[in-house]
């Protein structure tokens, strides 16, 4: 199997933010957090585009990279995780993460800064496939239960595609040839390390 | 004197080395996907513990939930 990706096609998002309902409801994620966000490009000029970012689960994660504590590793299927019980909540990897992936619950004791948490592509965490444990930290292992991350599913223009990455990258490419534009892909080269077609140069990727 | 004070400091300096030492706890090993949870809300059309049918299962739902033009034509 190839790996897990994320894709978001601009030219379908709506920006209703449903996939950010559905992950927050999904997982139960703590006020103050957002695994997933909808962020617009260009907004107000003439042509802005939305797409929804979280966690891209890239191929080289510059989270794992400076993460003091080890706390991340890379799932069988490339899907990103992080251990809750190691992380010590530092922020490293928040400054690496060209997404703005890594979030943090503030509710703690004078605002303290809590374990991180982000996006795990509905794959839960270290602890045991569907525990309570899991759901606790991480939220729904849908991976796990034969799903897809429930962003994507539930996306109502599935502008956001989630999935194997050649299959994705198939039904992507399918929908280029169809409607003749937006073949760009966003974040994929930054996530990836592929230089996608019609993708700018200049670090806007 | 002398002999006593220099054990003493030799003892003083020497006393880190006796330290055990002290590994980080790495991550616990991760249970993976295709095994399951165990429990009901299971996709069906799969065989949890079977890693071909999960990856079909999944390739399977990636395609009839996320590809309106294979419904299409």
């Amino acid at each position: 199997m190839a790996r897990m990706k994320f894709v978001c096609d601009a030219e379908r998002c709506i920006e209703c933010n449903g996939c950010v309902t559905a992950c927050k409801n999904e997982n139960e994620v703590p006020w103050g957090v957002n695994r997933r966000r909808v962020v617009t490009l260009n907004d107000g000029v003439p042509g802005e585009k939305s797409i929804s970012v979280a966690c891209m689960h890239c191929s080289d994660a510059p989270c794992m990279a400076v993460c003091p504590v080890q706390c991340f590793y890379r799932t069988e299927e490339g899907v990103v995780l992080h251990d809750k019980d190691v992380c010590i909540g530092c922020g490293y990897c928040s400054y690496a993460c060209p997404f703005g992936a890594p979030q943090f619950p503030t509710q703690g004791t004078f605002g303290a800064r809590g374990k991180m948490d982000k996006c795990t592509f509905c794959a839960g965490g270290p602890e045991a496939n569907g525990s309570e444990a899991e759901f606790e930290k991480y939220g729904r292992n849908r991976l796990a239960e034969g799903k897809l991350p429930a962003c994507a599913e539930m996306c109502s223009t599935k502008a956001l595609l989630a999935g194997d990455g050649d299959v994705v990258a198939d039904i992507f490419r399918n929908r280029v040839v169809q409607r003749g534009k937006g073949a760009e892909v966003w974040g994929w080269g930054t996530a990836y390390g592929s230089k996608q077609a019609g993708q700018p140069n200049g670090g806007k990727s | 004197m002398k002999r006593l004070l220099l054990a003493a400091s030799a003892v003083a300096a020497l006393a880190a080395c006796g330290e055990t030492p002290q590994t980080l706890e790495h991550s616990k090993h991760d249970t993976a996907a295709f095994q399951g949870t165990g429990l009901p809300y299971v996709a069906p059309g799969w065989k949890p513990g079977d890693k071909t049918s999960w990856e079909q299962q999944l390739k399977t739902r990636t395609q009839q939930g996320q590809n309106e033009y294979a419904k299409t034509k």
